[in-house]
């Protein structure tokens, strides 16, 4: 197809490998680029794009995966919720096999509990509006690209006067936890490879505070091969340059300004809140939050549960892969008890999760 | 979950849109996106949402850049 077949043309890609040798040839130090964005994390590893690159860089994975940082109390919360018969559990697919404390909503939904996948938070708002005897919940899970789906469903269920319709929120936005990664001198991060799709909705001035307080070069990255290898390039020169900066080199879709019909949705119904990442603690101002205003949309106070404590899997190190301190391979359960048929932790999981890319395409 | 995609529009209505990319079709709203879309455009599309539109544009000087960082022709 247009706009992707191009960007994956082989000449095109060795072109920029060849420029990547000849750029980083004399770089004083190796870089780190650290990409955080579970589709880049996927492409970089299935079009077997470490193998193109030179000793001096190498790529991390960071917290990309909006399952992956999704906390297992979360989870233990939903779960609860799927336990009620009344309860109709609508979510994306990627949740379904990620474990909580003592089981899954696949697991649930096998014991007769109502949890359906759905393609867009509004197909949950049409489920609410057929199913009036039921309280039909969406799994509001994801990064500024999905949040303001959610908040055009919570519109839409208020529009059509829906009392059945709730969404359990553990929405998060990007640059602050990109901020505390980037703050970590343990990482040594030297550039970012920035989200292509939350840029499209935030813009590229968004990492403006990024590189101003931490002096870390960000560029917008496509997810096509010859995109990548691009957006590795323009980081290179920044070093050599001795420049940092924001640049977007997936202009066909991100532009400074970012989306801002999304940006007014994400305003109106959220608004900042503290949150919990699995792996990197709680970071202030990381998450979003239904205002006031929406209260009566809000799962987690409209149909509040006692929950005990939740457990992380024994010998799980999801914490360490989400902030690129280990590789997969590195934990000792990858690959061994953890594989995508039997996930002990969601980046072996989800569609989007380092473990399940390096499972699949092998180590580079 | 984060698994936006490329697509092109063969439909337009009022709030919606159908998108096809290699044979496969889907419906997406249009409420994300301020400007009007045409058949025939590519958006992507998030979650049952076009998310923005693909500027055909800045797509060729894209790929006008990345022949010029290593001097190659190249075909498209």
């Amino acid at each position: 197809m247009r706009f992707q077949e191009e960007y994956c043309d082989p000449d095109l890609v060795q072109g920029l490998a060849a420029a990547l040798d000849r750029e980083a040839a004399d770089l004083i130090a190796p870089l780190r680029l650290m990409e955080v964005c579970g589709t880049h994390t996927m492409a970089i590893a299935r079009f077997g794009l470490k193998s193109l690159l030179p000793s001096q860089i190498r790529l991390v994975s960071g917290p990309g995966c909006p399952v992956c940082v999704t906390p297992v109390g979360y989870l233990d919360h939903a779960l609860a919720l799927a336990a009620d018969p009344v309860n109709l559990l609508t979510t994306f697919g990627d949740l379904l096999r990620v474990p909580g404390s003592v089981s899954t909503l696949m697991e649930q939904r096998a014991c007769g509990a109502d949890v359906r996948v759905v393609w867009s938070a509004l197909d949950a708002v049409a489920l609410a509006a057929r199913h009036p005897d039921r309280r039909v919940i969406f799994l509001g899970v994801g990064f500024e690209t999905t949040a303001p789906t959610v908040a055009a469903a919570i519109l839409q269920a208020e529009q059509q006067g829906l009392d059945n319709f709730f969404v359990l929120t553990s929405h998060k936005t990007m640059p602050q936890a990109m901020m505390l990664l980037a703050s970590d001198p343990q990482l040594q991060i030297s550039g970012y490879l920035c989200p292509a799709h939350v840029s499209a909705v935030i813009g590229g001035n968004a990492y403006l505070p990024l590189v101003e307080r931490q002096q870390v070069p960000c560029v917008v990255t496509g997810f096509e091969a010859a995109d990548l290898m691009q957006g590795i390039l323009l980081l290179v020169r920044q070093h050599r340059e001795k420049q940092v900066r924001v640049e977007i080199q997936y202009r066909r879709a991100v532009t400074w300004q970012g989306n801002q019909r999304a940006q007014q949705l994400l305003e109106q119904v959220f608004e900042p809140c503290d949150a919990p990442w699995r792996g990197l603690g709680v970071i202030a101002d990381s998450g979003l939050r239904l205002r006031g205003r929406y209260g009566r949309f809000d799962a987690a106070c409209q149909l509040p549960l006692t929950l005990p404590t939740p457990r992380e899997p024994d010998g799980c190190r999801c914490g360490q892969v989400l902030t690129g301190r280990i590789d997969p391979k590195d934990c000792p359960l990858f690959g061994t008890v953890c594989q995508p048929e039997t996930p002990v932790g969601a980046c072996m999981v989800s569609s989007e999760g380092s473990c399940a890319a390096v499972w699949r395409y092998g180590i580079q | 979950m984060c698994l936006g995609v490329p697509m092109q529009v063969i439909n337009v209505s009022d709030e919606t849109i159908i998108a096809e990319i290699d044979g496969v079709r889907c419906e997406a709203s249009l409420l994300m996106l301020s400007e009007p879309v045409t058949v025939g455009a590519y958006v992507l599309v998030h979650a049952g949402f076009a998310i923005a539109r693909i500027d055909a544009d800045e797509a060729e000087e894209t790929l006008r850049l990345m022949r010029e960082a290593f001097g190659g022709e190249g075909s498209a």
